[in-house]
């Protein structure tokens, strides 16, 4: 046991005076908190690489006519778009958050597997380069045809495809890796490394989000790896899942696609509605409002959320019962979902209010995605969704639980918490000019996109008929718009980490939680020796 | 491209206000069109429903939060209610909200579920025309199953090929650009309709907004819908379901005509496929000019959307045909890749188009462009190899 | 130890920074790269694969030998290992999902398809696309994709390799029994055995699929039968081949008296991933073979 003993004599100069120097510091990282800043980087860059994508998007939907892609192109960005933006923006930078915040808030030293901590987030750069592979491939002279088919890659038509589609199998499944491995994780870190007396009924609510969020992604993202394989076996090794001819069915890969992407968009809204159960009872000056129902109703989200799923395919051909057993059970995740909205309107009647930055998002995500769940509902009505599906109408139904949604949440926990990791305060008015012009251009992007998809345009076309003109441009203005804003944040983001003024341990005058108990920035290994609770 | 610039005339923010304002610009729809079919206006009304509904509940939304943002401010001096949650609308609110959306939902649901059981299935013992509808890539054919005439002794389903028109042939009297087709689907007003939906190759889905109906067309599955048409009338729709390169290109034109002029229409169309059954079963030479004629007709329709009408196709995904391997070389391995396709490619078979329609093609193919094999193929040729 | 004296029984060991993530990481993403060259007939593929597989046993090497060293050198405490028995737990959870949408797709293709293709059910009219198909299991779809073929009967070899996996689930539990007495020679021969049993079923396995495709023309392209069969029984056989090595490993380790009889959190690991994978075999057995 002697080589033990020598390593560690060397590892405690590390331990107590800080983290090791230089790129071993990244690439090895075994720290929660080196860990959470590098996925919130990554999903940042991502968020822009999927934002070039949706901007080329809009430049060429800007006027009816072939101008800037061909067809296969416009395809490929808006398949890139859509995962670039799902798997690479949002959920790494929740689990950017997850990972610093978590673990902080439960009075632990780190996550429970450090080492496995590290390997889910770099697995996300190569799955990343894997996927840009599969955008560029095409491009080589024998690289075969640009995938066409969006981020559903619905067969047959992702059977026509060339080689760029196993590339994007792959990364498809080395996301799934990761995102396993990072659920793991966390469920064990929530699980075994709570500080000694706090009861799971006394966890923040953003660690519950996590908890369900993780779970969802254990349950859902292996049979999202079955679908792929599968089609990956009917492309190459002429199996016949998805070919009607060998005794298949294409909509097979639906079910289990969907099987694992509506659940999905409750893995990407949960956290972000987490991060509201701290913002808003902090800026409200007043505790939150229904601790347990905000628990029981994402349970119930998470249970609804798994059995629903076949409401993206009403028009494959189902029978009355399996249809109308599909749309009652979609219209009734309004009730849990509801109820947590409501909570935070509760939280903050009768509060005493400010708005700074955090809060600013979240009122918006109240305001705005509360409107994309509402068309969710109109969506899920069957008979209308005959004329709903695949139009332009879903396109917006889902930017604004996305955007508003998750992403709004995001931004309002980077707000919150930057001070906190950085130990600077941000510049609250550029802040706030930000969420401005957010707000208002992505409404002016996305708002009239309810309009052409109700008079007819569908979704995933690269030209189209001038008589959608007007509202195309006027999305496109406001999207040049919405994109541009968001230099405006990353320039506060750098700003704020090179300097500013020192934050407080305790950045906002309402807020609770072990977190703001800590130094701001925390040290290298805080809650070395577990913190005790407050007799509450 | 004078219409776009029309358009933009059009969009002075001035004129984008007062066309808001004064709201009726037809062309600029904010709505589903008005139905032309029963089904249809179930659906419009529904749609109604729920987005008053949605509209509503929204509003609620804004006025709470709206009060609450303006009074319970701390720079107004209020003080924060921190008992609020022990009062007994907290204690309870956890059952109250969820009984109120519960009550909210079930209203959606129940009249949903009305609407959905009339347009759901199709009516039993009533009357209805069959229509099967197969989708191409990147192209609708339509068979009209209860209308066949005898061709070879076996009776054969009338038949129309669907294609979008092309930007030049597209005028202000059509539909226009990507709505306009060269042969639309023709149906007699006052009919209930049954569509069968189905596809040769990937996933399409049919879409007239009108008629309210869609559904996805599968390879190798056959599903269904049903309208009953109420009012004449032209209505376009698109395909819906991503179906590859051209898929904003397989635009859908239903005209619904009166009963007389659809008996008449159907006369012209049972004569026209005679009079080309007649030409096709002639057991004759044809000569090169008749063959590359017809061929580069038929080339140009059925061919070029993706092999393109100069024969240069669009590598990767679809190979030229001028200098082609296979083209230029036995005729064996062109005849086979044009009868049965390759499968897992887009390029399917075309064993449904006469010997003298594949004869006139493949001669075309192998004599157009710099292709000049001298090939001359005969129908009795495409016979042996089917 | 010099250790004991920082960490007691409450801290948490953090270990140090580790180069093996990123190892791990470059080696799947050389191995799947390479498959989705190989796949596509280009050449460097199959250098890639197997760079990226001896990346992966390097990593396995250094990853599970600091982890070995770490435990023998006592530095984990009780949460830790808690922490290592949760984390494998909620792992096999992910995989019985993984398995259960093959089993799903089964069963959606036998249930609900397959009879719509026949002319019942919802989508009956589909009959009019295939006129005379009758959807009788085993099937090779309406076009007989691949061929007549004669399914793979239940009570041959599949019986036997039941029997097998079910004897190496005793013959783990018995060497469980020893590594808790402390009785090392059971211990071994506990493990040697199931590794025996389930090298056996392997080789049986290999056995059925030549006699598949050389004597029952029963192949991957042989439709949805084929593809479905092939599929589950095939993602079987590899798990019980990872089963098997990492049980070799932990002989191994059993041999050099890593373990104790509070101690082995690797040894049950491996042993639920084996309980697992018999499991999987059931179902199998059962949904594949039998039914
Ligand atoms: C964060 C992501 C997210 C979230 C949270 C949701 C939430 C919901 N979504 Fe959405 N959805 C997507 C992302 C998301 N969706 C995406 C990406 C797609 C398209 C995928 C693709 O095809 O590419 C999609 C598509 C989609 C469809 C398919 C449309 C089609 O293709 O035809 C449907 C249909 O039912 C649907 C429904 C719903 C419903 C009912 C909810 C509900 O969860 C909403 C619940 C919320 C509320 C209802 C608001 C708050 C509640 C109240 C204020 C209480 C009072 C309300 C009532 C009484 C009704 N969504
Ligand atoms: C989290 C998910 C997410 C997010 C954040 C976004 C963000 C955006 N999306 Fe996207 N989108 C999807 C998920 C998402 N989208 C999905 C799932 C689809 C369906 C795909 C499919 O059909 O398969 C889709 C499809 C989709 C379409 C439909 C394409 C079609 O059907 O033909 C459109 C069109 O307007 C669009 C636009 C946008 C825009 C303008 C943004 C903006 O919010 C982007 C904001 C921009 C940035 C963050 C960029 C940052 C700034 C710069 C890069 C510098 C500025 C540069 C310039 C101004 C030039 N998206
Ligand atoms: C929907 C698109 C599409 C249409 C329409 C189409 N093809 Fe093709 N065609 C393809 C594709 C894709 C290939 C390449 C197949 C492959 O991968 O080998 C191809 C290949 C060919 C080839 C072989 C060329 C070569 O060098 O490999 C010939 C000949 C051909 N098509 C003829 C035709 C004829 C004749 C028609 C019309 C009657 C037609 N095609 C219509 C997509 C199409
Ligand atoms: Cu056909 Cu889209
Ligand atoms: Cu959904």
């Amino acid at each position: 046991m002697s080589t033990a003993t020598i390593d560690l004599a060397h590892d405690h100069d590390h331990e107590h005076h800080g983290p090791p120097k230089g790129l071993k510091r990244w690439l090895f990282s075994t720290n929660h908190k080196d860990i959470g800043s590098m996925y919130l980087i990554f999903a940042l860059t991502m968020l822009f690489a999927g934002g070039v994508s949706a901007m080329a998007i809009r430049l060429e939907l800007f006027l009816p006519g072939l101008q800037l892609l061909d067809p296969d192109l416009y395809n490929n960005l808006v398949t890139n778009h859509a995962l670039i933006m799902i798997f690479g923006a949002v959920m790494p930078a929740a689990a950017g958050l997850a990972n610093w915040m978590i673990p902080l808030m439960i009075g632990a030293p780190d996550m429970a597997l450090p080492r496995l901590n590290n390997l889910s987030f770099w697995i996300l750069p190569a799955a990343a380069t894997m996927l840009i592979l599969s955008f560029i491939v095409p491009f080589f002279p024998g690289g075969g045809t640009q995938i066409n088919t969006g981020w559903t890659i619905y067969p047959p038509l992702s059977v026509q495809v060339g080689m760029s589609m196993d590339f994007l199998i792959f990364a498809l499944h080395m996301l799934g890796i990761s995102s396993v491995l990072a659920s793991i994780n966390i469920i064990v870190t929530i699980f075994n490394m709570r500080a000694p007396d706090m009861k799971l009924t006394q966890m923040p609510i953003f660690v519950w989000t996590w908890l369900v969020t993780a779970f969802l992604l254990i349950l859902v993202i292996p049979v999202l790896a079955g679908g792929v394989t599968m089609l990956l076996f009917d492309r190459h090794f002429g199996t016949s899942f998805f070919n009607a001819a060998g005794g298949g069915d294409p909509v097979l890969f639906q079910h289990l696609f969907w099987f694992f992407g509506h659940p999905e968009v409750y893995i990407l809204i949960l956290p972000s509605l987490g991060v509201l159960a701290s913002v808003v009872p902090t800026f409200s000056r007043k505790p939150l409002f229904g601790y347990s129902s905000l628990v029981g109703a994402m349970i119930a989200i998470m249970i609804i959320g798994m059995v629903v799923w076949a409401h993206h395919q009403y028009t494959i051909g189902m029978s009355l019962g399996a249809v109308s057993y599909f749309m009652i059970g979609t219209i009734i995740i309004s009730i849990p979902v509801g109820l947590m909205i409501f909570n935070y309107m509760a939280t903050m009647w009768r509060g005493a209010m400010t708005f700074e930055t955090p809060m600013l998002f979240a009122v918006g995500i109240l305001l705005m995605f509360s409107f994309g769940g509402l068309t969710g509902i109109m969506l899920a009505v069957v008979p209308a969704d005959m004329q709903y599906h695949d139009s332009m109408f879903v396109v917006a139904h889902f930017h604004y639980v996305l955007m508003p949604g998750a992403i709004f949440g995001l931004f309002a926990g980077v707000f919150y918490w930057l001070p906190k990791w950085t130990g600077h305060m941000y510049d609250e008015k550029l802040a706030k000019i930000f969420f401005w012009v957010n707000v208002i251009s992505f409404n002016v992007t996305f708002f009239p996109q309810h309009f052409i998809g109700l008079a007819g345009m569908p979704r995933r076309i690269v030209d189209y008929h001038v008589m959608f003109t007007e509202f195309n441009v006027l999305s496109s203005i406001g999207a040049m718009v919405f994109g541009l804003s968001h230099l405006l944040f990353l320039y506060i983001i750098i700003k704020t980490v090179r300097g500013g003024k020192q934050a407080e341990n305790k950045v906002w005058e309402g807020a609770k939680g072990l977190e703001w108990e800590l130094s701001s920035p925390p040290p290298f290994h805080s809650w070395t020796t577990p913190p005790k609770l407050a007799a509450s | 491209m004078a219409a776009i610039s029309k358009r933009l005339g059009a969009l002075s923010v001035f004129s984008l206000l007062a066309g808001w304002a004064g709201g009726a610009r037809a062309e600029m729809a904010l709505n589903f069109p008005e139905p032309a079919a029963g089904v249809a206006q179930e659906i419009y009304d529904i749609h109604m429903l729920t987005s008053a509904i949605a509209t509503v509940l929204l509003v609620i939304i804004l006025v709470v939060v709206g009060y609450s943002l303006y009074f319970h401010r701390k720079s107004r001096g209020y003080q924060a209610d921190q008992h609020f949650h022990e009062t007994w609308f907290g204690q309870w609110s956890w059952v109250i909200v969820p009984v109120l959306v519960l009550g909210i939902d079930l209203t959606i649901a129940d009249s949903a579920q009305k609407t959905l059981e009339k347009v759901w299935e199709v009516p039993k013992n009533v009357d209805l025309m069959d229509v099967k509808v197969i989708g191409h890539q990147w192209w609708w054919e339509y068979e009209y199953l209860d209308h066949s005439v005898e061709i070879d002794g076996k009776p054969k389903a009338v038949r129309v090929e669907s294609r979008y028109l092309p930007e030049d042939q597209a005028g202000e009297e059509t539909a226009g650009y990507l709505r306009a087709v060269d042969n639309p689907l023709v149906l007699p007003v006052g009919k209930k309709v049954r569509f069968l939906h189905t596809s040769a190759d990937v996933l399409h889905a049919f879409w007239v907004p009108e008629l309210a109906v869609k559904k996805d067309a599968i390879p190798g599955y056959v599903t269904e819908t049903w309208v009953d048409l109420t009012r004449e009338g032209r209505f376009s729709g698109q395909c819906a379901e991503l179906c590859g390169t051209w898929h904003s290109r397989m635009p859908i034109e239903v005209e619904v005509v009166s009963q007389e002029r659809f008996k008449s229409w159907m006369e012209e169309q049972k004569q026209t496929m005679l009079v080309a059954a007649a030409e096709a079963s002639l057991d004759k030479d044809w000569t090169r000019e008749e063959l590359m004629e017809k061929g580069r007709g038929n080339y140009n329709t059925r061919c070029a959307s993706c092999h393109q009408i100069n024969g240069e196709g669009l590598p990767p995904a679809f190979p030229a045909l001028t200098g082609s391997a296979i083209v230029m070389g036995p005729l064996q391995a062109h005849l086979d890749i044009v009868l049965n396709g390759k499968p897992g490619t887009a390029m399917t078979p075309w064993n449904t188009l006469t010997d003298l329609e594949l004869a006139s093609i493949i001669t075309y193919e192998r004599n157009a462009w710099k292709n000049n094999t001298g090939d001359l193929v005969q129908p009795r040729d495409i016979k042996a190899a089917r | 130890m010099s250790s004991a004296a920082h960490h007691g029984p409450n801290d948490y060991y953090i270990p140090e920074s580790s180069p093996w993530p990123i190892v791990a990481m470059l080696a799947v993403f050389f191995m799947l790269s390479g498959t989705a060259l190989t796949i596509n007939e280009v050449g460097i593929g199959a250098w890639m694969i197997l760079a990226g597989f001896s990346l992966l046993v390097v990593m396995f090497y250094g990853w599970f030998g600091q982890v070995i060293k770490e435990n023998l050198s006592d530095q984990y405490n009780e949460q830790v290992d808690r922490s290592f028995r949760q984390g494998m737990f909620w792992f096999i959870a992910s995989e019985v999902f993984f398995f259960l949408s093959f089993f799903g797709s089964l069963y959606y293709i036998r249930m609900i398809a397959l009879p719509w293709l026949s002319g019942e059910g919802y989508l009956a009219e589909s009959q009019l696309l295939y006129n005379q198909f009758v959807a009788d299991w085993p099937t090779a779809g309406p076009e007989e994709l691949g061929g007549r073929f004669k399914a793979m009967g239940a009570w041959g070899i599949p019986a036997l390799n039941t029997l097998i996996l079910l004897l190496s689930g005793a013959t783990v539990t018995w060497a469980h029994w020893g590594l808790k007495e402390d009785d090392q020679k059971k211990l071994v021969w506990g493990l040697a055995a199931t590794i025996g049993l389930g090298l056996l079923f392997v080789v049986f396995q290999v056995y059925e699929y030549r006699h598949a495709y050389h004597e029952l023309n029963l192949t991957l392209e042989s439709g949805v039968y084929g593809s479905t069969f092939y599929m589950l029984t095939g993602f079987h056989g590899f798990h019980v081949t990872m089963g098997a090595v990492m049980l070799m490993a932990i002989l191994v380790r059993a041999i050099k008296g890593h373990f104790s009889p509070h101690n082995h959190f690797a040894f049950e690991a491996v042993a639920w991933y084996w309980h697992f994978v018999d499991v999987v075999w059931l179902g199998l057995f059962v949904f594949v073979y039998w039914m």
